[in-house]
């Protein structure tokens, strides 16, 4: 006991004696928590709309004003130039173009039937398709009043109408920050302890200090524990941080659920990820390796957290490998107890999961982590 | 000319003799490519739903099918209003859809009827897009209720989608990954290959070697920027074949900008190991000072324009965002270098800043 | 001397695959002794060294290393050894005193112990003026000088040093083996690798390795004696020369 005591105090020392790396690791994540969820907004909105009204009628700049007071486009051009619109989806200043042909409103009224043309930028899929289903809304409501307006006494065959109404729960305002803050803010826990945990030991390797303690009777899992216990408390301290100085304090987000549960989760997970460093150190011999190693599975880890993109929306095989990825059940936990106020008994399954996978990675390392070569 | 070579070689040695670094040169731009093109997408494909029926006649069990016969859409169970709370906390289930009473009749004789959707908007985004796919399939439920019945002044809008007809997500984003992964490969592993040589102070020895120590310098960056025009050669045909994508523009001009991107990666790698004097604050800097910010302000995964102003103002000094933009019109649209003069001046600029700093910093140390 | 040997090695071998690194050797050291282990590079003594420490598992072979068995009892065999290496194993971002109160704290000296030892030992190195800063900061001599201090803190039976005077001019390799030699007149045993040649003379007892082999075993004077060398240096040259392991 008295060894990890030393242990311990050795390593707190070297740590906090690295002012430079130390003051990185916390303003770092701290400075991006603050910009990245700025940043990071699916909302589709202000989308840039030209318009080329060839027909310049009362009820072309009618339709020109549905469109507008719509609230979800933005008209950044119009004209009667179709060629010059077109430049403006090639230099990707519209994504949407609508072309009035001349003659509509005439054409209309006699035969019953008007073309309207919409060229789209699909380069960004998720934009023209909103978009484009905005538009076509917008003309379709517009039609319908159009025909209730025009068709006076006569019998217009009434059509079933439905209404939808949608309810959003949890998160009413359908704010994207309530739900990319926490979920960023584990990433970063997640890159710094797996990263800094693993260059530690390999930097003892690399100089050679790591054989001194081999020599000596300390034995291996104190060792390890006297590594892993400095960066779990560096790691609830950029959590707490990050969850209270930037989440409350500058973005107003407070967990609908309780705290401490998030705190509960937050040690195991912490022991999980710094045994995937620990992991990796006993892979590598040298920092750069260690980095390397860190840095591919850091990478797959974030883009198949959930985060980004739902693990809803990928394949099965996909799924799978979800399932095997710490981070999303950290990811999931967060939105859960921030959103929904999930208490720990709905948990169970996650909290279950998480211990399995710290006393996996960590009972991996320790038996890989042998003094006698 | 000779020594250049000699040190080349040597570099070249010290990376492909390390396999778990080779794991990360070539493994991973090829994993993200698949990542994005197989698994990575905002696309609602099996959505699990519940339905709260309270009709139970003809129109709700019409609805019912159709919703079940949708393809982004399944139904998972049926339940009664009190158990809504309990069916979202399980996470599972992110949408329900309550048709009310008397549905069928209010539809046909008041020709008016009712859907609630209520959403789990916990994660905003998937429910946005489970509402739109409900309500188009709402939609087309009311449309096949009118059939037949012919209608006064038609509108009819037609859609041309250019660019990218198939919709295709990755036409967004192997951009994006070309990017992401030149740029952070090229920085951090020219960092901190060049501190490790401080580190090890093997580095004096090369300065003070009877050659230019910019010999030295280059001479690391080399091997990196051979490995990345490598990459790129995987990641093309990668996306060709594997995921369908089809380059529109010019090879040529497509890795002649690449290069440029890669020069001025390197040169970014360079100023941080000037400024980094162990190994571990290079790798710091390169890994997580650039990469959330590079993943989030090249503009493949969230629209730049809908930052606030100085974020989008941050996201003009991100080499990555800049060669998206370049890398876009040519392979996507085809374009030439007329369309991309301008930005590939600003990326050109760029590095030359970024190289006259190295070039000062590092002679300042030395003296 | 005592009558146990304080290490005995039978017929040791370790094998990396099929190359054989250490090859079938045996020899005994009495406590006190200081032991020399010489050779060139690569001829497989600092992989003999390492199996004694334990830190690598021979292949083959049996030792009693301070009267524990070296497969069986090497959690034992560590609490009783001291190590120095090749890299000096100091941490250079703690200070003098800090390492010295690790190393034995975590060779289970109670802090009293340590209290007690530290000033003493500190004087007799003069870093006095030193003892709180970064090691990194020390000139090298100094550092060796306290890593084979830190070694010998606990005061163990044996004390293992691999190459430890690399790097420093004639006089402070003089000054260390000062401290060398006290540590043996203290009764620790010394167990040195070394490939200086003149430094075999400091020892009692030398053996010479070459391809994995112990081609000579003996007091320097008597095998300048039987091989007619004036120097140990000729001794080796003549084991040698038939080597076919060259450094590293």
């Amino acid at each position: 006991m008295n060894t990890l005591l030393f242990l311990l105090q050795k390593e707190c020392k070297q740590i906090f004696r690295n002012t430079l790396i130390l003051r990185m690791i916390i303003a770092m994540p701290i400075v991006q928590l603050l910009v990245m969820p700025l940043a990071a907004d699916y909302e589709i909105k202000n989308i840039e709309i030209a318009i080329v009204d060839e027909d310049r009628t009362a009820l072309t700049s009618q339709l020109i004003q549905h469109i507008t007071a719509s609230g979800y486009f933005n008209l950044i051009n119009y004209g009667t130039d179709y060629k010059k619109s077109i430049q403006l989806i090639e230099n990707e200043k519209a994504v949407l173009v609508l072309h009035i042909p001349s003659g509509f409103e005439k054409h209309l009224q006699k035969e019953d039937n008007g073309t309207l043309f919409l060229a789209v930028n699909a380069i960004n899929g998720m934009k023209a398709n909103v978009g484009s289903a905005y538009l076509n809304q917008i003309i379709r409501a517009f039609n319908q009043e159009l025909r209730l307006k025009t068709i006076v006494g006569q019998a217009l065959p009434l059509m079933p109408v439905i209404e939808i109404l949608p309810i959003n729960w949890y998160n009413p305002l359908l704010n994207y920050r309530f739900f990319m803050v926490p979920g960023i803010l584990v990433l970063l826990v997640t890159m710094i302890g797996s990263y800094m945990c693993a260059l530690n030991i390999v930097k003892e390797k690399e100089i050679g200090t790591i054989e001194q303690i081999n020599v000596s009777p300390v034995k291996k899992s104190y060792f390890i524990l006297a590594k892993l216990i400095p960066f779990w408390i560096i790691g609830q301290f950029i959590f707490t941080l990050g969850l209270f100085g930037i989440a409350r304090w500058v973005y107003g987000i407070i967990p609908q659920g309780n705290t401490l549960i998030l705190y509960r989760f937050l040690s195991i997970y912490l022991v999980a990820i710094l045994g995937i460093g620990l992991l990796i150190s006993t892979y590598s011999e040298n920092q750069q390796q260690a980095m390397s190693l860190t840095f591919f599975f850091m990478m797959i880890f974030i883009l198949m957290g959930g985060l980004f993109t739902p693990i809803e929306s990928m394949p099965d095989w996909a799924q799978w490998v979800a399932r095997l990825n710490p981070v999303s059940y950290f990811i999931e936990v967060m939105r859960m107890v921030f959103s929904k106020g999930s208490q720990w008994d709905d948990l169970k399954n996650h909290v279950g999961i998480m211990t399995l996978f710290a006393l996996f990675f960590n009972t991996w390392a320790l038996i890989n982590y042998k003094k006698t070569g | 000319m000779k020594q250049f070579k000699g040190f080349i070689y040597k570099e070249f040695l010290h990376v492909f003799r390390d396999k778990k670094t080779l794991l990360l040169l070539f493994g991973l731009p090829v994993i993200q490519i698949l990542l994005f093109g197989f698994a990575l997408t905002n696309e609602i494909k099996n959505a699990r739903v519940a339905i709260i029926d309270d009709a139970k006649d003809l129109g709700s069990r019409q609805i019912i099918d159709k919703i079940e016969a949708s393809q982004p859409l399944s139904i998972s169970r049926f339940i009664s209003a009190n158990q809504i709370a309990s069916t979202f906390k399980s996470g599972k289930i992110k949408m329900v859809v309550v048709i009310p009473p008397n549905f069928y009749e209010n539809l046909m004789h008041e020709k008016a009827g009712k859907i609630q959707l209520i959403l789990d908007a916990s994660d905003p985004n998937t429910a946005t897009t489970l509402a739109s796919i409900a309500i188009g399939i709402i939609q087309s439920y009311t449309m096949d209720l009118q059939g037949e019945t012919k209608l006064p002044l038609n509108i009819k809008l037609e859609t041309r989608m250019l660019y990218n007809p198939s919709l295709q997500g990755s036409t967004n984003f192997v951009p994006g990954v070309m990017a992401l992964v030149l740029l952070l490969i090229c920085v951090l592993m020219t960092s901190v290959s060049i501190v490790r040589e401080k580190e090890n102070s093997t580095m004096e020895l090369l300065l003070v070697a009877p050659f230019n120590p910019v010999i030295v310098i280059l001479a690391k960056a080399v091997p990196y920027f051979m490995i990345s025009l490598f990459n790129l050669i995987i990641i093309l045909p990668l996306s060709v074949f594997v995921l369908d994508m089809k380059i529109m523009g010019s090879l040529t001009l497509l890795f002649a900008e690449s290069t440029l991107l890669i020069v001025t990666a390197l040169t970014l790698g360079l100023l941080i190991s000037n400024i980094a004097a162990t190994q571990q604050v290079a790798m710091v800097v390169s890994l997580m000072g650039m990469l959330l910010p590079t993943m989030l302000l090249t503009g493949f995964m969230f629209p730049i324009e809908n930052m606030p102003l100085p974020l989008q103002f941050v996201s003009n000094l991100v080499p990555s965002k800049w060669y998206y933009i370049i890398i876009k019109n040519i392979l996507i649209k085809g374009l030439g270098i007329e369309a991309v003069w301008k930005e590939t001046l600003i990326l050109a600029g760029m590095t030359l800043i970024l190289l006259m700093l190295s070039i000062k910093n590092f002679k300042t140390r030395l003296a | 001397m005592n009558e146990i040997p304080v290490i005995q090695v039978r017929n040791l071998t370790k094998r990396f695959g099929t190359f054989t690194a250490v090859d079938n050797i045996s020899f005994e050291v009495q406590k006190g002794e200081i032991f020399g282990f010489l050779g060139a590079n690569g001829a497989g003594k600092t992989t003999a060294m390492r199996m004694l420490c334990g830190l690598s598992k021979p292949t083959e072979g049996e030792a009693i290393i301070a009267g524990f068995d070296i497969h069986k009892d090497t959690e034992k065999i560590k609490r009783s050894i001291g190590y120095m290496s090749q890299k000096f194993s100091l941490y250079e971002d703690l200070t003098v005193v800090e390492n010295i109160q690790f190393f034995g704290g975590i060779y289970g000296l109670s802090k009293k112990e340590i209290q007690q030892r530290t000033p003493g030992l500190i004087e007799k190195l003069g870093l006095t003026a030193e003892s709180d800063k970064l090691v990194s900061s020390l000139p090298l001599g100094w550092k060796q000088k306290l890593a084979f201090s830190v070694a010998i803190f606990h005061h163990p039976e044996i004390v293992f040093l691999d190459e430890p005077t690399g790097g420093v001019d004639p006089i402070t390799r003089r000054q260390f083996w000062d401290l060398i030699y006290e540590a043996s007149d203290n009764g620790i045993t010394i167990f040195v690798t070394t490939h200086y040649m003149d430094e075999a003379s400091y020892c009692h007892r030398i053996t010479m390795m070459v391809d994995g082999v112990i081609k000579a075993l003996d007091t320097p004077s008597n095998l300048k004696t039987q091989y007619h060398a004036a120097s140990i240096d000729a001794v080796f040259f003549e084991l040698a020369r038939g080597a076919k392991r060259k450094a590293d």
